[in-house]
């Protein structure tokens, strides 16, 4: 039988170019192996790009009480100790020399008056503790590795989505996916695979997140027979845009309140005040006057409420919407012009330090950001849960597939703590393509059938070789709609079984879907194929969620809205059964060690 | 606002022509809006390049009544409304299909630039120290968000087609960036001159105008390495000194 598509071999291939997959890349290929690298979009424009606020590593350069086991404490705090522990120790203790490597590689931070890397303030961390570029810091660190990168003799493969994995065994050996120019179908032979693919947000309709954020990678894995773990988790950044319309859920850094923006209802009050969770009263201001100081790094000075972690700020600002103290269009006001209380040039202060928030604003909105409080409400971020990895290798659970980045979990726990998200791509991403080299340099390629391949090539054609159906968009607008209202900042028991239902229904439309035009360069036959992803992440989403009967982090239940000593004990999984259907399953946390409880008590 | 006109370009490679589309607009919107809303009633097959919708990662370049911007940040409101709005690709590349232009040349003009070359650390702890203000030298050109804007609208590349010869604005900026690192110890001088043709350039300052990103591209980046190359080349005084001492 002829080959319907285009062969490549590589010892390492890696889906996904954004921070998490080039980091892999450079790593592996620094070992000498033969390292392909395939995107769905341009390199360069991942989302990684758009990351603002910074990376966090304890370099202690602004506050030299700072170190790892600080680290440590605040992103097992911060996770609500649901992290894999392992994970979490391992980040501390690395973060630091990956961003110093990044350095060397030629990324350009801001600097401390001694001339070292700047520092700052950020939700759940202790001291100040992000590096960072203005609010471009995401740029910055995409830039960099792409521009190391090019230069490593890396093979890259631009605008070509993997749809497939393919298995030899129990082992996977190789990834089929189509280019978008023409539509061609490539295959990716490969003796490991890193699977970089970032988020799910598209699940949702009000999300940061761009189209690319279809969970592939999630639901490559799931299908590949991987485990899910964590799905339940996906956090709400508290600071969307709200108004006009067509913006909203696009981000608002957290930077805005590192740099002294204050949260207010219609009433002027700075609501933030009250109701601060226990376990942070001890490290929170209690007055407008020391939370300033913070601000302005008074070291003894606790931080203001604002800093909050995100599920905490996310929910508060939903309450006062619902209590009738919201924005005009359904926010809260997120206000930065104040600081000219205490600065007197705030307005150069606020343009250099914020600057594309203030371009953001004046250009979509146009609200000038140094004159005027922004309008602010919660958006879909960030995805803790995915696929569950190996804390030193990233393997998962199914034999040369390995994760690394945002669609991997673990590290963040129930909650993920901004800054975080960034040095997590270069550790893990580093880690990856390490081990998946090292795997790779033990094993020979596997076997495929071009029957197989040649298969997946006509069942990825339906859309395109149907002659009617239904349009692929609306499908998708549904199952946004449904995620947004059944399974979103706010669940119930109910609410997610009626989302179970509707996606079922939605996976069954979706065997119609039909995508006009030919196959080249076709964004409707593309949304068509991200559907199964998509509805794959929802249904582990709702499943994961039911599964939890309480509340946590990014996880809340109306019908069990407090926290539950059982809840601390486990994860949930979820799993591919051979008969197809999802299955979950509860299992233990990650035990700590006992020199890690120690730190967790020393930093509480 | 009520029902706004798009003539969108349709075709792939060399043909193509105008379609008119019909859609709602509203409070707000953008011309990416305009497009997605087009593309899910419409014309889900309309081919179009975006990520962030924030200004941030330069994918949705295209010409807008005739300007060169990014769809995502031009609101519908600063456009004339009771005329037909006309979309079409970036013309310095190759068409792909619709909105989509092959800017695969510009990663290979990339390829062509020396990477960084860090100094020795000069800290004791085997890292740099850096000034704040050396670094904001250096930081304007690291914005760039590789929208190829200012490649689109230079003459060089948009009516004379010199790709071969020239690298273009986006990649002086990069050069730049690179040159005005405080750490840099890297020399891409003759390389400006010989293999990136910097001499193509007669400032006309039209790629300044259309970055999103502001980056001064003529002033900042372009002049500064033009003075570079004529210092290093052709400057008598440094000439003699090659010759006596080749580096
Ligand atoms: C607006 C915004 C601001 C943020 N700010 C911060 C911050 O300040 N600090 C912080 O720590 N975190 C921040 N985050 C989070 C952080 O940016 C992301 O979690 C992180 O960049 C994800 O990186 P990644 O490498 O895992 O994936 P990405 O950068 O998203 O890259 C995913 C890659 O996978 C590719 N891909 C996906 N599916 C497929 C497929 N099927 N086939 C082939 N390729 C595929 C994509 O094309 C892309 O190249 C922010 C996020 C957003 C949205
Ligand atoms: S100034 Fe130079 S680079 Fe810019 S458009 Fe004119 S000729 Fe091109
Ligand atoms: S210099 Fe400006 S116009 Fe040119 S590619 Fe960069 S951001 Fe775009
Ligand atoms: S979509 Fe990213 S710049 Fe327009």
């Amino acid at each position: 039988m002829t080959e319907r598509f285009k062969t490549h071999e590589y010892d390492v291939l890696i889906i996904g170019a954004g921070g998490a997959g080039l980091r892999a890349a450079i790593e592996a290929s620094s070992t000498g192996a033969s390292v392909g690298v395939v995107c769905k979009s341009l390199l360069g424009k991942a989302h990684t790009v758009m990351a603002e606020g910074g990376m966090a590593a304890s370099m202690g350069n602004v506050d030299d009480r700072d170190n790892w086991k600080v680290h440590f404490a605040d992103t097992m705090r911060g996770g609500q100790y649901l992290n894999n522990c392992e994970m979490a120790e391992i980040h501390a203790r690395e973060a630091g020399e990956r961003v110093l490597e990044l350095e060397a590689w030629g990324a350009l931070f801001d600097r401390t008056k001694e001339g070292k890397i700047l520092q700052r303030n950020f939700g759940g961390h202790k001291y100040p503790r992000l590096a960072h570029v203005g609010d471009r810091t995401g740029l910055e660190m995409i830039r960099t590795l792409q521009d190391h990168g090019i230069h490593q003799g890396i093979d890259f493969h631009m605008e070509v989505t993997v749809t497939n994995l393919l298995k030899d065994g129990d082992r996977v050996v190789a990834a089929f996916g189509y280019e978008r120019e023409k539509g061609r179908f490539m295959l990716y032979k490969a003796k490991a695979i890193v699977i970089a693919t970032g988020g799910i947000g598209r699940a949702f309709k009000v999300t940061s997140n761009s189209w690319e954020y279809t969970g592939d990678g999630h639901a490559l894995a799931y299908d590949a027979g991987a485990d899910l773990i964590d799905m339940e988790f996906v956090q709400f950044h508290p600071t969307g845009m709200v108004w006009p319309p067509s913006v909203r859920g696009i981000l608002v850094t957290e930077g805005v309140r590192g740099e002294g923006g204050i949260l207010t209802n219609s009433e002027g009050k700075r609501f933030m005040f009250e109701d601060v969770p226990p376990l942070y009263v001890s490290s929170t201001a209690d007055n407008e006057e020391e939370g300033w100081k913070y601000v302005t790094g008074d070291k003894e000075a606790n931080r203001p409420p604002e800093l909050l972690t995100r599920d905490h700020v996310a929910r508060k600002i939903v309450k006062e919407v619902k209590a009738g103290r919201g924005s005009p269009h359904g926010g809260a006001f997120l206000n930065i012009a104040w600081i000219k209380e205490h600065i007197k040039d705030s307005e150069t202060h606020i343009k250099k330090k914020l600057p594309s928030m203030y371009h953001q604003f004046m250009e979509l909105a146009e609200v000038d950001i140094t004159k005027d409080p922004m309008e602010v409400g919660p958006t879909t971020h960030y995805v803790m849960g995915g696929i569950r990895v190996n804390a030193e290798s990233q393997m998962s659970t199914v034999k040369g597939l390995f994760a690394c980045g945002e669609c991997a979990a673990g590290l963040h726990g129930a909650n993920r703590l901004g800054g975080n998200s960034l040095s997590d791509l270069l550790v893990f991403g580093k880690r990856a393509g390490e081990f998946a080299s090292k795997f790779a340099s033990e094993c020979e390629y596997g076997n495929i059938g071009t029957n197989e391949v040649n298969a997946l090539v006509t069942e990825s054609l339906l859309p395109v070789d149907r002659t009617e159906g239904e349009n692929p968009y609306k499908i998708q607008e549904d199952l946004q709609e449904t995620m947004q209202d059944l399974a979103g900042i706010s669940r119930c028991d109910e609410e997610l079984k009626t989302a179970i239902v509707r996606i079922g229904e939605y996976a069954v439309r979706s065997t119609t879907a039909y995508a006009p035009g030919n196959r080249e360069y076709n964004p409707g036959w593309h949304t068509a194929l991200d559907l199964h992803n998509l509805l794959v992440v929802s249904e582990a989403l709702c499943y994961s969620a039911m599964q939890r009967t309480e509340s946590r982090g990014g996880h809340f239940r109306s019908d069990f809205p407090e926290k539950t000593e059982e809840g601390s004990t486990y994860n949930t999984v979820v799993r591919r059964k051979n008969d197809g259907s999802m299955e979950v399953e509860r299992v233990p946390v990650i035990p700590q060690s006992d020199e890690m409880r120690a730190i967790i008590e020393e930093y509480k | 606002m009520g029902q706004v006109t798009f003539k969108i370009w349709r075709g792939e490679g060399d043909e193509g022509h105008f379609e008119e589309y019909q859609t709602e607009v509203s409070e707000g919107m953008v011309v990416l809006d305009a497009i997605h809303a087009i593309q899910s009633d419409d014309a889900s097959d309309l081919a179009v390049r975006w990520n962030c919708k924030a200004g941030k990662c330069g994918s949705c370049s295209a010409e807008i009544n005739g300007m060169p911007k990014l769809m995502c940040m031009t609101r519908l409101s600063s456009l004339d409304l009771d005329n037909p709005i006309i979309i079409e690709p970036m013309k310095a590349f190759p068409l792909m299909k619709d909105l989509v232009t092959d800017v695969s040349w510009n990663y290979e003009a990339k390829k062509s630039i020396k990477p960084f070359k860090p100094c020795k650390p000069d800290a004791p702890d085997g890292t740099w120290r850096m000034q704040q203000e050396d670094v904001e030298r250096a930081q304007e050109f690291r914005k760039c968000i590789e929208c190829y804007l200012c490649q689109n609208v230079c003459h060089v590349l948009r009516d004379h087609h010199d790709h071969a010869e020239y690298i273009g604005p986006a990649f002086l900026v990069k050069t730049a960036a690179f040159e005005m690192h405080p750490l840099d110890e890297e020399n891409r001088t003759l390389d400006l001159k010989d293999e990136q043709g910097i001499g193509y350039c007669n400032i006309t300052k039209c790629c300044t105008k259309v970055c999103p990103e502001h980056i001064t591209i003529t002033d900042n980046a372009i002049i500064p390495l033009k003075e570079r190359v004529v210092d290093e080349f052709y400057d008598p005084l440094k000439k003699l000194f090659r010759i006596f001492k080749p580096k």
